[in-house]
């Protein structure tokens, strides 16, 4: 126990429970990773049921994603990836204990994230505008009555897994911001950038599940075509 | 002299004080008891609307409640007692008191998120608690769709939302649990020296982390689909009322082996102090826990067999469902054989095992039953169900939760419960138990459906035994509330380790002190290795 006092007393961040940093820094990890695979399991849910309404409706799915913008989903998908170097970029900066680095790299982040929200916002409208929002006023057309309904579940999994995926990286932005601050006041070198370390494996984490999404929202026509 | 010292010895009950000392603690043994504390409210309010159902089902007529009234009544019996109480019950209480201790920790690994995890049950309850008043919900604790997006009129949204905050609860306690164990154990307690209580929260812990997101994201697209109409789950806008059974039952069936596996830790610390031997085949039970985390994961289409599903995929589930059928099997066999030679006392932890022991193997056993396709399609929906999960969850969880309270209450508190009235209550409960859902089998095997609050006149007379078991069973059910409550300040003063058993959690003072341990302890023994304790005070009548 004496010996425990005296690394608690050298080591400011060693929380009580734990005896040494790398325990510390351990148990942090595998939580992350753990709150991840319940993320999955999550979002997993609702991929599950995008299978079987396309299984059921395979054609009517793909008209309905034609009707996406590929191309501004995939320069918004470039724009993700460039966030998620970036956040790269800090996590090393982080392991260096180079201050200023972390800090450009977490606001170039933040930035990338908010290109991508903004862009999402401006697609979400122009699906307002055409009246593919699920609802009384859903309309898709060329397609008859009864294909509506259908059409609608497609759009109405577009904007489940779409939102959720965006309620995601609003905290994560919001977690950005967070970290800014505390390596703005000095908290985070290379002894101690858990946070930093644990922020990236989030932010990454989000940034697949786009990797999944984009090709199966946008990109089924194609397939169908091809 | 001797209570005089005990008061004056820091332990973590004394150290600080104040309503803020509490609410803001990060201490795993309060935080435990804070749980105890909320999920003992839910009992009580889930045990008053059972006492609302058995009086209505004294007579053959809906002449104490209307039709309407009786759905709400089973309704949030079912998710008072599931999601706020028999989830938490015991790896929320007895798991977040002992399990760190048992593993010679100070603490869990996020003593924060611990305690979020007790404000977010307290929050998700709060939401359930306003359903019920408001009006309450009737579209039973199943939510089965499209009833309850399209038809229902009662408040299925907040009591759904409750259950959806609730679950992060669940979650979080998991995940805590995961990386506790992974990285907190004390030098010298290997995988296979830790208690076979942990390894059963271990393997709770597991079926929380993976399961109850998928519940969440059920209720967020059942949230969806009641709030904009969407269709995911609406036949006439081509969705399918069944995807939701098989996403909900993906969680929901796992859920129950969250309720099971805890309890059967329970009984292994139990059997294996009471009759002083060491657990016979240590490792097949820990790998039994393991075992039925996975497997019950792929059995959840066993309730749909009469949902539409496809018929080989049926005989799949069935033939998967029997599978759990095994390691369950083997804990009994090993309990049993741990008392083989053993050197028994009945104490009341021990009455309560052994009452565990035999109705969960009654619950189980029917549950073979229940997995048997073509016996299930003629009781699904009927009191053969009822009363074979009431075998499970109250006739498993509820006996062996409360063993466990009466064994570890002594290092809680630091005072012994009274051994003859905690006796006089677990042979009521038994007793009121079997009276209240015995009969149940007899009139589900007959064909009495559940649900119903109107039977034919020939049902009566097993109707009237449940509910005279019932309360019975109330009577058991509110001893111990009380002589607990009395125990606290008249109580003998407990020894750390009044049965001498070999677990960590006894090799600290009774109750232990802040952060657990004087020293960090050093394990070098198996668990249950009994040739190292010296019972300081054995106070078994």
């Amino acid at each position: 126990m004496a010996s425990d006092a005296h690394a608690h007393a050298e080591s400011p961040a060693l929380r009580v429970q734990f005896d040494t940093e790398a325990q510390q820094k351990d148990a942090s990890t595998l939580g992350m990773w753990l709150f991840l695979i319940t993320e999955v399991m999550f979002f997993g849910g609702m991929f599950l049921v995008y299978t079987v309404y396309r299984h059921v409706y395979p054609g009517i799915f793909a008209l309905a994603s034609s009707s996406l913008n590929v191309y501004i989903g995939a320069a918004n998908t470039v724009v993700l990836l460039c966030s998620s170097f970036t956040m790269v970029l800090a996590v090393r900066a982080a392991q260096l204990g180079q201050r200023k680095a972390i800090i450009l790299f977490l606001i170039l982040t933040l930035i990338l994230g908010g290109i991508f929200l903004g862009v999402k916002a401006y697609e979400w409208n122009e699906k307002f505008q055409e009246h593919h929002i699920p609802g009384s006023s859903f309309h898709f057309e060329g397609m008859q009555p009864d294909e509506q309904a259908h059409a609608q579940l497609f759009f109405s999994l577009y904007f489940a897994m779409t939102g959720l995926h965006a309620l995601h990286m609003v905290i994560g932005a919001g977690m950005l911001i967070f970290l800014i601050r505390q390596a703005q006041k000095g908290k985070y070198s290379a002894a101690y950038m858990t946070p930093v370390d644990l922020g990236g494996l989030y932010w990454h984490f989000v940034d697949i599940i786009w990797i999944f999404l984009f090709p199966l929202l946008y990109l089924i026509d194609r397939h169908l075509k091809g | 002299m001797i209570t005089a010292a005990v008061q004056e010895r820091e332990h973590y009950l004394n150290n600080s004080y104040g309503i803020k000392s509490w609410l803001l603690t990060k201490d795993h043994k309060r935080i435990g008891l804070l749980y105890l504390f909320t999920v003992t409210l839910f009992f009580f309010l889930g045990g008053a609307f059972a006492t609302m159902i058995r009086i209505e089902l004294l007579t053959p007529t809906g002449n104490f409640v209307s039709s309407e009234t009786y759905n709400k009544l089973f309704t949030m019996h079912g998710v008072a007692m599931i999601f706020f109480f028999l989830i938490p019950a015991i790896p929320a209480t007895l798991g977040n008191f002992f399990l760190p201790m048992m593993i010679g920790a100070r603490d869990l690994a996020f003593p924060r998120i611990n305690l979020l995890s007790w404000y977010l049950l307290v929050i998700g309850g709060l939401f359930s608690l306003f359903a019920m008043l408001a009006g309450g919900v009737d579209t039973g604790w199943t939510f089965y769709t499209p009833y309850s997006t399209t038809y229902s009129n009662s408040w299925v949204i907040a009591t759904a939302l409750g259950i959806f905050i609730s679950g992060f609860s669940s979650i979080l306690t998991g995940l805590n649990f995961i990386v506790t164990v992974h990285r907190m154990r004390a030098p010298g307690m290997t995988w296979m020296r830790m208690p076979l209580f942990v390894w059963s929260h271990y393997a709770t812990a597991l079926i929380q982390v993976l399961g109850t997101p998928v519940v969440a994201v059920t209720i967020v697209l059942l949230f969806c689909e009641r709030v904009f109409h969407i269709g995911i789950f609406d036949p006439t806008l081509g969705g399918d009322p069944v995807l939701f059974q098989h996403m909900f039952w993906f969680y929901s069936h796992p859920a129950v082996y969250i309720m099971i596996l805890p309890a059967m830790g329970i009984v292994s610390e139990l059997v294996s102090v009471f009759s002083r031997k060491p657990i016979f085949g240590y490792q097949f039970v820990a790998y039994a826990s393991m075992a039925i985390a996975v497997l019950g994961f792929l059995v959840w289409g066993h309730h749909l067999f009469v949902s539409t599903q496809s018929v080989y995929a049926a005989l799949v589930f069935s033939f998967l469902s029997y599978f759990v059928a095994i390691p369950s099997a083997i804990k009994v066999f090993n309990w049993t054989a741990t008392l083989y030679k053993g050197s028994i006392s009945f104490a009341t932890p021990m009455l309560y095992a052994f009452g565990f022991i035999g109705l969960f193997t009654i619950g189980g056993l029917t549950g073979l039953f229940v997995a048997a396709l073509g016996f299930d399609v003629h009781v699904t929906d009927t009191y053969f169900v009822v009363a074979h999960f009431h075998y499970i969850m109250v006739g498993g969880t509820i006996m062996a939760y409360l063993g466990g309270l009466h064994y570890w209450w002594p290092k809680i508190t630091g005072r012994m419960y009274p051994e003859g009235w905690a006796k006089l209550s677990a042979l009521i409960i038994f007793l009121g138990f079997n009276l209240t859902f015995f009969p149940q089998f007899i009139l589900g095997y007959l064909g009495m459906p559940r649900r119903y609050h109107v039977y034919p006149d020939e049902f009566q007379v097993l109707h009237v035994l449940s509910t005279a078991g019932a309360s019975v069973l109330a009577v058991g059910y509110v001893m111990p509330m009380i002589y607990f409550i009395w125990s606290l300040r008249y109580g003998k003063v407990a020894s750390a380790n009044p049965w001498g058993a070999t677990g960590l959690e006894w090799q600290t003072p009774s109750p232990p002190p802040l952060h657990n341990f004087d020293v960090t302890p050093i394990v070098t023994h198996d668990a249950y290795d009994y040739s190292t304790v010296v019972a300081q005070e054995v106070e078994v009548g």
